[in-house]
């Protein structure tokens, strides 16, 4: 192997630069995303108070519910209510802190392929989301031992573990629906405070818009409003075909286009 | 070898960089000299791969920094000094990305002390540091992966005699052992101090350069000049007093900008 070192000191005597290098893998931008989701006051206090928000919500639920709904399946529903508000944000300002703090210079010098950036970002979202996921099951858990324990002589119901398995898949895939979605809007508007209004308020008002319009309310509003077409996938029921397809249709609107145009704009976008 | 070849920038309708070509040998430290607005950062952005070039190029050994596999940790940056996660530690500045270039842990503990901040102060947050702190903190992060090749916008900026005399004896230390240092800077004292090789740029074109002992005897033929012309102007005694205690090299300085500057009037003055 002695040609091979020899190269390699010429190569670096010519210039001080390795070519083969190997170059930063996924997996290590990952944990550096994951990193700075908690590295900071904010981020961390952010996680903070999304376990504090949840655990209040669940003694909210043991001490005030009506008897007969403290089973498994509301405690869980109850839980995903703080958590759909707050990770979006959390997705939010994954992407728009590098711009508001600046840091996108550092980020985007230590790894120059921005694409690869966005996809560990993006990547770091659904980890969070997964893990929030888990902890929710796990609290609806905790919260329906207790209910067993603190309510089952009085009301039968309490601490029953039915659960409808298709209200779980439909929710985690509510929850990575609004964190792609806020994902997107960071990279379109790469500010905070304006990542976080859009997310909460362009939505709502769109919904608003729609549904003020009778005939927009009456023949396509579950086509380009993301929350009406949303709506059947909370009840019960099983969804059907059409709400489905009313899904596909509102999440190309309002995740797939948004991310498609901000990775788009952020890739170009001048690192000021 | 850091090689510029006719680069020009235009920023919306402003030229910022205008056909600038120089090379940064192997063991020298370059200083890179103009006013306000000249072009220099831009022209360091363009080499950093953050801004792409409107024509020419510009590489490092040959690659396009963006091409070099792992390119922080083998082209040490710093670019702005105040683009630092104000909530964040100023160890953890240094942790997360030395995490994502695969260095071993100890080396932010090395980098730290190299730029002479103590263990307390890296545990304070950024937006606690002076500007001299955020300075050490970012030449820190340039040297974390052991580079050979230095970039750095304006790191003098902020920091206090003592820091500037260390700096001084970081980047000629650093020369010596071979590597290449660019660096930009309006304190020219410090400039002809120390660097070996001096480019002056002004409104986006390079107006002088060569070594510093060229660019000296340069000074000198002109001053020379000036006395057997007469100086313009009608000088008065405070203001001959100032020039006269100015060194060569300002008095090149002034005199290159000056004229860059009437030049960029009469050339505004014609568009007009």
């Amino acid at each position: 192997m002695s040609t091979n070192s020899s190269t390699n000191v010429i190569i670096l005597g010519a210039g001080g630069i390795d070519r083969r290098r190997p170059g930063i893998p996924m997996s290590r931008l990952i944990r550096v995303e994951t990193r700075k989701l908690v590295d900071t006051r904010a981020g961390f206090w952010l996680v903070v108070a999304m376990t504090a928000v949840c655990a209040a919500v669940l003694a909210g639920a043991l001490i005030w519910a009506k008897p007969g709904t403290l089973d498994y399946q509301t405690l869980f529903g109850v839980e995903n209510i703080p958590l759909g508000v707050l990770l979006p944000v959390l997705a939010v300002l994954l992407v728009t802190s590098e711009w508001s703090q600046r840091t996108a210079l550092l980020t985007f010098t230590v790894e120059p392929r921005r694409a690869r950036v966005v996809r560990a970002k993006l990547a770091t979202c659904l980890l969070a989301a997964a893990v929030a996921f888990v902890a929710t099951l796990l609290l609806a858990a905790l919260g329906c031992l207790l209910a067993g324990a603190l309510r089952h002589h009085t009301d039968g119901a309490a601490g029953s573990w039915d659960m409808s398995w298709h209200l779980g898949i439909y929710a985690s895939l509510a929850w990575a629906l609004a964190l792609v979605e806020g994902f997107g809007f960071g990279m379109l508007l790469r500010n905070s405070a304006a990542g976080i209004v859009a997310v909460f308020v362009v939505p709502t008002a769109w919904t608003g818009i729609t549904a003020a319009i009778p005939w927009v309310h009456h023949h396509i509003q579950a086509w380009i409003d993301f929350t009406t077409a949303q709506t059947p996938f909370r009840a019960a029921q099983i969804a059907t075909a059409a709400d489905w397809a009313h899904l596909a249709v509102t999440s190309a609107i309002w995740v797939v286009l948004p991310v498609l145009v901000g990775t788009r704009l952020l890739l170009r976008a001048e690192v000021k | 070898m850091i090689s510029v070849n006719g680069l020009s920038k235009r920023c919306g309708g402003r030229t910022a960089v205008d056909g600038v070509t120089f090379a940064c040998p192997p063991g020298t430290v370059t200083g890179f000299l103009g006013p306000n607005g000249a072009g220099k950062s831009t022209t360091l952005r363009v080499i950093a791969g953050l801004t792409p070039a409107t024509r020419g190029t510009a590489t490092i050994a040959g690659l396009r920094y963006q091409d070099i596999p792992n390119p922080a940790a083998q082209v040490g940056l710093l670019l702005d000094a105040s683009a630092l996660h104000a909530g964040r530690t100023g160890r953890e500045v240094l942790a997360l990305d030395a995490l994502a270039m695969g260095l071993p842990r100890g080396r932010v503990d090395e980098v730290l002390e190299l730029a002479g901040l103590t263990r307390a102060e890296a545990r304070r947050r950024v937006r606690e540091y002076s500007l001299g702190m955020r300075q050490r903190l970012g030449i820190a992060h340039a040297l974390l992966g052991d580079p050979r090749v230095l970039i750095l916008d304006e790191p003098a900026n902020g920091l206090d005699p003592e820091g500037i005399s260390w700096m001084r004896g970081l980047l000629r230390g650093f020369a010596r052992r071979g590597g290449t240092v660019l660096l930009s800077t309006h304190l020219l004292h410090e400039a002809e101090v120390v660097s070996d090789r001096l480019l002056v740029i002004g409104g986006g074109r390079i107006l002088a350069a060569g070594t510093k002992a060229e660019l000296l005897a340069r000074a000198a033929d002109i001053s020379e000049h000036e006395v057997k012309g007469g100086r313009p102007g009608g000088a008065r005694g405070w203001d001959d007093e100032a020039s006269v205690t100015g060194s060569a090299l300002e008095q090149l300085y002034l005199r290159l900008t000056a004229r860059s500057a009437r030049g960029l009037r009469v050339r505004e003055g014609e568009s007009a």
